[in-house]
């Protein structure tokens, strides 16, 4: 594959390399730009993250897990492009080191890309935009003080990237430009390796060794990327990162916003896809528990055939779909109304950390009694799946805490759930349960939130 | 004068801009090969077979090397002898490097690694504590015992006893830059090594034991670390012996790096502990009698587990004066990781066991556990009438206890009291979010128990432009140690820090160095460089004192300049006249630590020069229908002496309290039954993230000097604050406690899960 990027502002055009090569690999072993550094290579501890720049935006992304072919026609801005090129440093790399926000500095390249891009993008949620860089010296509060020491300087000229088109022709096979013509080369080449923003796939090259075969890269396909809203429904392509759907679904469904606002890291969720996040399958993705509980309807294509099923009925059971060989994944809507939605992702640590449990509660409560109920549940089973011996118990019934608890003790009946290194099935169970609870409890404006609380 | 200034981190501009350098950054010599371990799949087992044929064609591999193919003591142990570089017939651990796969590039040795096919005959494991004690299973022939008064009379005569279990999970280092070697083959079968160790001179005698040369062949050099934190004292001895060998082998240079899941897998961690006690007292809280009893994971190997657990035993009073107690120790040996030091090196467990000794009595009590640590505390240094509550376990007098003067300090500026009803109330009030509060203390021994490890040396230069050129035995690994110990060279010479060239630590240069651990760094290599400053600042003064015809004590260094009276020379001028005079500019400095004696048989001595002090009060929140929590607030005072950097402690500080209140609560290591390591990788080991850090974090350092002479009078500061990050756990446990009426038990580390489960229990009565 031929790749065009600008790199720290000098354009770059790379012949005939390996698609599937990290953006770190080739940034260290072929460019010799050292300073970005590999801490982990599954993009869990940021130390490798990069400013990436296309028409969207600048983002934060690991390089770890970036392939060489989801960066052409883009810019590169990495640790060594911080400073303005003259040498004068950047007003966050100034404020660190007077905060002494560095001592190993070895998480320190990512630390100050990630907080030089919030800088240009006049994001100051910090803890947010933070998340996805470990530091295992400072215990975060120097590099707090830097970040919010930064806030108001001036954003250097040459932060501002300009993307550098590719010289190569567009459309190749492996890099489509179209949905119907991909679809129907897709339909004809079922074994391809689809990648869309890698944060899985990229850890099959990374640590599994995978050949990847034939692959393609979705994200020049237009009709598969953006948000649509009509008077019915919310229409949301399958390439969406989670970032624009966090951005998108606040408005309409704040519980699955701050849902979202933990899935992963920032430069996770600047790659990861809704379509790539469902299609995955993963028993413990977050996103279709939400968009079950919200009565999402997938939308697939095999070559010119579409076809709808409902999300709830796309997972089969464990590493299996109802997604035929050659099929695409096109996109998801779900209906526009009021909101009944209420999220819950418990993990070990609060940010970036995959579920233990994560239960998304549709709770319809109309003249104190249940008309509806939703609730669909994560990490409880082989799949994403639904609690219908929960949901009757709610249905029909008064709402009231024995209803509640009535509707715990039947979750009983519905899940079977495992132990592992995240949690046992007994605590599993229990605070799925417990999420009921909580729902009521929010309902009578108790207190129900750590986060909530202050010293 | 330099020292006692808040200057940055030496490297800060560097690490900042991506241009500091670590041992992967560096560039490499063209045919550089890469190495791999393919390690044992199984925890316990008779290898009877390798199959390498495979891994041999794979793409890239060049050579593939067996425990056979060694020429010399296969053996990467820094005590005992009993690691091999390469499994010979018997399998301990899942992960154990097995054969050594060198390839052209780091991802064809790893691919390659993974293919080696093994004919095994498994044998039956012992992982868990109680496994261990079952088979008898252990190093050293049965278990330590230290103690003092009759314990069994005192227990029986006490007006009350608790009894009960704490369960202390390892931890995982999570240095950020993962193990790695460059091994670079010379003329006349010398090795340069870059490791990314704390030991420079442990690499260098591993690999000269390894290559058969004598350890002037082999030059170790480290400039930085991206992390230590003790898991770089002993474990890079496998990845430079590896590439020393294989550069032998080759002629090429080998460069090896774990991948973060093979690092995890490969190398030791914390030690985990279960801790049984029974505690006697009387019924305004004053401890009267304990027996505990430490039993320690320590993995398949001994590595450095007899004084990590030693360390433990003489941290088990912690900062309670205690009159009759008795302290056993068991050092077991199981099928997994070989333990290793970590930040506190023992210490935190011994603590955490008194710590929860203490708030189990206050619980017994129904009061405070603040009012049980304070009626317990080694009596202050200036209180005659105290003085028989200074006594240790081990015989050494406290005699430099602030204990009490911390926490009345650190109790007012936290508003303790009236947060303490706040909280009481609102945990009335509120059905589902419960609040606690907790303070905990630290007494930290500050020496190496190992006696003749507590010396160091160093090497500065004075050029003639009168530049300085500062070498010594420490590693910096982030802690700072550099800056420091270039703040104490230029007091010294009274010059700008600007003016010290701090250099990578290199055997060559400074020979028979201690890791850099304990602590010690600044201790020790600040005194060294003190030492060799005043030997050249003592011939420039006889050579100015001479010329000028004066005393040598009319001959200051200050501000830049050496002034003789009326005669004002700058420092380079200095040097440049120095020079011409045939001064040598050059000096070695050395030190050792006084005043310090041990029995770690008898149990008796003076094993430590001082002792560091801290109290932290954290304050935390914990939903009752998960067990999620958050820290809502910490209030630190720490004593680091007469600071010779206040910002760099501070930052010791606040790292080292996050780092410690992490393995307490989040980071949780777990196996499977068959002996592999399920959390191995960041997606499933979770180190507190940014958002985990307190709320409020105020963090103080005492005013005072440390009363031993020391650097200046300051204090060590890279081990003591870890332990600041138990009053995080004991906030939990009280806010546990305002759940029900039973001692809730609760258990390390204390994720979500166990605090739910602790719920449960303080509720079941």
């Amino acid at each position: 594959m031929n790749v065009s990027f600008r790199l720290n502002g000098k354009a770059v055009d790379l012949v005939d390399v390996s698609a599937t090569t990290t953006l770190l690999d080739w940034l260290r072993i072929d460019a010799g730009l050292t300073g970005t550094k590999e801490g982990c290579n599954e993009g869990d501890c940021g130390a490798c993250s990069v400013m990436i720049t296309d028409d969207s935006g600048a983002k934060a992304l690991n390089a770890c897990i970036l392939f060489l072919g989801q960066l052409d026609g883009k810019a590169i801005r990495t640790v060594e492009g911080i400073a303005a090129p003259d040498g004068t440093p950047h007003p966050v790399q100034s404020e660190m080191i007077k905060h002494h926000g560095s001592q190993c500095g070895f998480c320190t390249p990512g630390f100050v890309v990630s907080m030089a891009t919030a800088h240009l993008n006049g994001a100051t949620d910090h803890d947010t935009q933070l998340a996805g860089n470990l530091c295992r010296c400072t215990g975060y509060a120097p590099i707090v003080r830097a970040a919010k020491a930064a806030e108001t300087a001036a954003i250097p000229d040459h932060m501002h990237d300009v993307p550098h088109l590719s010289a190569g022709k567009s459309g190749a096979v492996d890099h489509p430009t179209s949905l119907n013509n991909f679809a129907n080369w897709y339909a004809d080449n079922p074994d391809t390796t689809l990648i869309a923003g890698a944060t899985d796939v990229g850890l099959w090259v990374t640590k599994q060794f995978r050949d990847l075969g034939k692959t393609a890269f979705l994200n020049r396909i237009p009709e598969l990327s953006g948000i649509s809203i009509d008077d019915t429904h919310i229409h949301i392509g399958a390439m969406t990162t989670l970032t624009d759907l966090e951005v998108a679904i606040e408005q309409f469904h704040p519980s699955f916003a701050a849902l979202i606002r933990r899935y992963g890291s920032t430069q996770v969720r600047n790659a990861a896809t809704i379509g790539g996040n469902i299609a995955n399958g993963s028993p413990i993705g977050d996103g279709s528990p939400a968009l079950i509980a919200l009565d999402a309807t997938l939308h697939l294509q095999h070559g010119t055939t579409k076809r709808d099923v409902p999300l709830a009925d796309f997972f089969v059971e464990y590493g299996k779909q109802d997604r035929k060989s050659g099929e695409l994944l096109t996109g998801v809507s779900i209906p526009k109304g009021a909101d009944h939605l209420h999220c819950y992702k418990l993990s070990k640590r609060f940010d970036q950390d995959i579920s233990a449990v994560c239960g998304c509660l549709w709770i319809e409560v109309e003249h104190d009694r249940v008309k509806a109920a939703r609730l669909a549940f994560g990490g409880m089973a082989g799949t994403p799946k639904r609690a219908t011996s929960a949901e009757a118990a709610l249905v029909g019934h008064d709402w009231s805490e024995s209803t509640i608890r009535q509707s715990m003790e039947a979750l009983r009946q519905d899940f079977t759930p495992l132990t592992d290194m995240r949690a046992s099935a007994d605590y599993r169970m229990q605070t799925a349960q417990n999420m009921l609870l909580r729902v009521w409890h929010e309902k009578q404006w108790h207190l129900t939130s750590v986060h909530a609380v202050t010293s | 004068m330099s020292v006692a200034k808040p200057l940055p981190h030496d490297a800060a501009a560097l690490h900042v801009s991506g241009q500091a350098r670590y041992v992967d950054d560096i560039p490499t010599p063209s045919g550089t090969l890469h190495l791999a371990f393919g390690t044992s799949p199984v925890a316990c087992g008779t290898l009877n077979e390798i199959d390498l044929d495979a891994v041999r064609s794979a793409p890239g591999v060049v050579d593939v090397l067996v425990a056979a193919d060694l020429p010399h003591e296969n053996d990467v142990s820094p005590s005992a002898h009993d690691e091999p570089l390469l499994a010979m017939d018997t399998l301990a651990y899942v992960g154990q490097p097995i054969c050594l796969i060198v390839a052209t590039s780091h991802g064809a040795a790893r691919a390659a690694a993974r293919i080696a096919k093994y004919n095994i005959s498994e044998g039956a494991p012992i992982f868990t504590i109680e496994d261990a004690l079952a088979a008898n299973a252990r190093f050293e022939d049965g278990p330590r015992v230290y103690g003092r008064g009759d314990v069994s009379g005192a227990l029986e005569s006490s007006p009350q006893t608790v009894s009960g279990t704490i369960h202390l999970g390892g931890q995982e280092h999570f240095y950020l830059e993962g193990q790695a070697t460059l091994a670079l083959p010379g003329e006349d079968g010398d090795m340069l090594v870059h490791s990314s160790t704390q030991h420079p001179t442990e690499i260098q005698h591993k690999v000269a034991h390894a290559i058969g040369k004598p350890m002037n062949a082999v030059r170790v050099e480290i400039r930085r670390m991206g992390g230590g934190f003790g898991g770089k004292e002993s474990q890079g001895n496998a990845l430079a012996v590896a590439c020393a060998i294989s550069a032998m082998r080759t002629g090429h240079p080998c460069k090896m790096r774990y991948d973060r899941d093979d690092d995890m897998i490969i190398t030791g961690k914390r030690h985990d502990f279960r801790i049984d006690y029974t505690c006697g007292f009387d019924a305004d809280g004053t401890i009267t009698a304990l027996n505990v009893v430490h039993y320690t994971r320590c993995g398949w190997a001994q590595d450095l587990s007899l004084p990590v657990a030693d360390r433990a035993m003489l941290h088990a009073d912690n900062a309670y004066f205690l009159p009759n107690v008795r302290i056993e120790s068991h050092r077991l040996k199981t099928n997994t990781q070989s333990a290793t030091a970590f930040r506190g090196f023992g210490g935190p467990q011994g603590m955490m066991g008194m710590e929860r000794i203490v708030d189990h009595v206050a619980h017994a009590l129904g009061v405070d556990p603040l009012a049980v640590r304070r009626q317990n505390y080694y009596a202050s240094s200036g209180s005659i009438s105290d003085q028989n509550k200074q006594d240790t376990p081990y015989g050494q007098i406290v005699e430099d206890a602030i204990i009490e003067e911390l926490s009345a300090e650190v109790c007012a500026s936290c508003d303790y009291d009236v947060r303490r009803a706040e909280i009481s109330a609102w945990n009335v009030a509120n059905p589902i979010i419960k609040r606690g509060i907790a303070l905990t203390p630290v007494k930290f021994g500050i020496s190496f128990t190992l006696t003749h490890l507590n010396q160091a040396g160093a090497l500065v230069h004075v050029y003639q432009d009168g530049s300085i050129h500062l070498n010594h035995g420490g590693t910096e690994m982030g802690q700072g140690l550099f800056q420091k110990v270039a703040q104490v060279a230029a007091a010294r010479f009274g010059v700008p820090v600007d003016m010290i060239k701090i250099t990578a630590t290199d055997t060559a240069k400074v020979p028979n160095t201690s890791a850099t651990a304990a602590s010690s760094g600044s201790d020790l290599n600040g005194m060294a460089v003190k030492a060799a400053c005043d030997t050249i600042r003592e011939r420039m003064s006889e050579h100015f004192a001479a010329l000028h015809e004066c005393s040598i004590s009319d001959v200051k260094f200050a501000h830049g300049q050496v002034r003789i009276n009326d005669h004002i020379y700058s420092f380079a001028e200095a040097a440049m006249a120095a020079y011409q005079a045939r001064v040598s500019l050059s000096a070695t400095g050395f030190y050792k630590t006084p005043d310090i004696e041990w029995d770690r048989i008898a149990g008796k001595g003076r094993p430590f020069f001082y002792f560091a002090y801290g109290v932290a009060v954290t304050e935390v929140a914990v939903d009752t229908l998960t067990g999620e929590n958050r820290i809502l607030r910490a209030d630190i005072l720490h004593d680091a002496g007469f600071s010779l950097n206040p910002a760099l402690d501070v930052g010791q500080i606040e790292g080292g309290y996050v780092q410690g209140a992490g393995w307490l609560t989040t980071e949780e290591l777990v196996w499977d039954d068959k002996g592999r390591l399920h959390t191995h990788a960041p997606s499933t080991y979770k180190i507190p993230a940014c958002g985990d850090r307190p709320d409020v974090f105020n963090v103080a350092l005492w005013e005072g000097e440390n009363r031993a002479d020391t650097i200046y009078k300051s204090k060590a500061v890279g081990e003591p604050p870890f332990m600041l990050g138990m009053s995080a756990f004991f906030a939990l446990s009280d806010a546990v406690s305002a759940c029900g009426p039973a001692y809730a038990d609760l258990q390390a580390p204390a994720t979500a899960e166990e605090i739910l489960k602790a719920i449960g229990r303080a509720r079941d009565v």
